[in-house]
């Protein structure tokens, strides 16, 4: 009796303490959060208020949709550079690496620099890129340019290069996962009928890799959303991301509940783009067994 | 046309060889440059290469915002994991093996952050410590990293038991260990380098972290939060020695991590 009381008690804490945390520090600040939003600015700092005026300015303000637009469209540069990058990277990897040991080395190689600081993986595309930088000093060195140009700093190209750089591995990872599924019989199969090697990829490997695709995709899609280092480093004037709009609500710009709103409209969307990748992965997965 | 397609698939093998050492080249010329700036004799980071300093380690070593800031990271990173550790898994034990209603729920929330970008993490708790009026410290750093940081010791934790043999455990019983026996010496061992793994790996991002430390942090900087403010008056091969020394901590601490994972999931 004593005993199964003690158990009782030791697994009350085991599973309060979690749940406490998952409490304050997760839902009571979304929920916060959500409120705040409501809110209205009033300096220096805010009052309460039922009013929807934040979620009104943003759709109707142009400075704000804008940023939406632009974050969206180098959102999905990003995805489709990455793409571009990883889909080879992946392909020689798992089909052209004939070694299993090589292979994962090689792997963990390409994964690595996922964990490796953020900020200077994004700081050396900033001294690479910029009017002194590598590159410049490398073209001027080389007699392609006469003298540095401000072209490749400050500007959309810069940013969707950088966050190309240090997204590519979270388009590798879910990538090789499925091409690595792939059954190889099948594309034995298709070649013992005769289907060259290019048409086998078009309608056997891509297909059964989408997946993976998907996966990545999402990856690359919501983390460009919520980044504000890049846009900071390498951004310049028209760089601005919703991120960094939302930065500064809670910082100079000082308007607590416009940032509320924003980051629940980030988050809503980031949940929306989740949900329908995780649709659309369910959907595109064929059976192989 | 056996001969064509052979041929096709030739030309296509060596193309798709010449992509991925391009891939590669793009994924390590970015860090052999940072790190080959650390050791360039010239303030501004531009070629050729003037010759071979250790100026800029000394430079870095003597410079006292940054080592503070350094010292401030060690505290944070450490104090993260260590919470991290015990919240994830009691997080993962709860998981895998006690229901309870908003069972769902309590898994969506404290996974979530592993899914949002770190900014909202940041901003949702800044909102809630200026709701009850706490001051912002590194102690609200290291509870934004813990936060952050958790689902990943909860996803590899909880990965390790669902594949865990649960008769050890009652044999372990049924031999008399008490509870606690039975759990330090035959549930911890199993669990044990998904444990390590995951730390190790919160250990290095909470080091390196921005989003949630740039909203959490109060007068206080951590390593990468002084970088980041320094940056904003420009560049020097100062941030690249020290970045060079970060990046390979941070390398061995990866691989060793993901080393222990990789042996925790084939166990």
């Amino acid at each position: 009796m004593r005993e199964t009381t003690r158990r009782q008690l030791t697994a009350t804490a085991i599973v309060s303490a979690p749940l406490m945390w998952t409490l304050v520090f997760l839902f009571i600040p979304y929920l916060v959060m959500f409120t705040y939003s409501f809110y209205l600015k009033k300096f220096p700092t805010f009052v309460p208020a039922f009013e929807f005026v934040n979620y009104l300015t943003i759709i109707s303000d142009p400075q704000y949709y804008q940023v939406l637009l632009r974050t969206a469209k180098i959102a999905l540069t990003v995805a489709v550079c990455s793409f571009l990058i990883a889909y080879p990277l992946t392909y020689f990897l798992v089909f052209k690496v004939k070694s299993a040991r090589l292979r994962s080395i090689l792997y963990m190689a390409v994964i690595v620099p996922l964990w490796v600081s953020y900020l200077l993986r994004a700081y050396t595309w900033k001294t690479i890129l910029g009017n002194e930088g590598i590159l410049n000093s490398f073209l001027v060195w080389s007699g392609i340019l006469s003298q540095p140009t401000d072209i490749f700093l400050y500007n959309q190209f810069s940013m969707v290069v950088t966050l190309t750089y240090i997204f590519v591995p979270f388009m590798v990872m879910p990538l090789y996962a499925s091409l690595e599924k792939i059954p190889r019989s099948m594309i034995e199969a298709s070649k013992d009928l005769g289907v060259g090697p290019l048409r086998t990829f078009w309608h056997v490997t891509l297909p059964l890799s989408m997946p993976g695709v998907i996966a990545g995709a999402t990856f690359t899609i919501c983390l460009t959303f919520g980044d504000f280092v890049a846009p900071f480093l390498v951004g310049g004037p028209n760089g601005a991301m919703i991120a960094t709009i939302i930065q500064s609500q809670f910082g100079a710009a000082l308007n607590w509940p416009l940032g509320a709103a924003l980051s629940i409209i980030m988050l809503i969307i980031v949940l929306t783009i989740i949900s329908v990748s995780d649709r659309l992965e369910r959907a595109g997965r064929i059976d192989l067994n | 046309m056996a001969s064509t397609v052979h041929a096709q698939e030739k030309i296509g093998d060596n193309l798709i060889g010449l992509a991925a050492a391009g891939a590669m080249l793009f994924l390590y010329v970015p860090v052999v440059v940072l790190i080959a700036f650390s050791f360039n004799d010239n303030r501004s980071l531009t070629l050729p290469f003037k010759g071979f300093t250790l100026d800029w380690y000394v430079k870095a070593f003597n410079n006292q915002d940054m080592m503070e800031a350094i010292g401030n990271s060690f505290y944070v990173a450490t104090t993260a994991t260590v919470v991290t550790l015990i919240i994830g898994t009691a997080a993962a034990f709860t998981l895998d093996r006690i229901s309870f209603p908003g069972k769902t729920l309590f898994r969506r929330l404290i996974l979530l952050p592993i899914a949002l970008p770190g900014i909202i993490t940041g901003i949702s708790m800044l909102n809630l410590f200026r709701l009850i009026g706490f001051n912002l410290s590194l102690e609200t750093v290291i509870l934004g990293h813990a936060t952050a940081l958790v689902s990943i010791v909860v996803t590899q934790v909880y990965a390790r038991l669902q594949r865990f043999n649960r008769r050890l455990e009652e044999a372990s019983s049924d031999l008399g260990a008490r509870p606690w026996q039975t759990f330090f010496l035959v549930t911890l061992p199993n669990i044990r380098s998904a444990m390590i793994g995951s730390a190790l790996l919160s250990f290095t991002l909470s080091f390196d972290e921005i989003p949630v430390t740039f909203f959490l942090t109060g007068r206080d900087n951590t390593l990468p939060m002084y970088i980041y403010s320094t940056l904003r008056r420009g560049i020097t091969p100062e941030i690249n020695a020290i970045g060079t020394i970060i990046i390979l901590a941070s390398l061995v601490l990866i691989v060793l991590s993901v080393y222990l994972l990789q042996k925790s999931n084939q166990e």
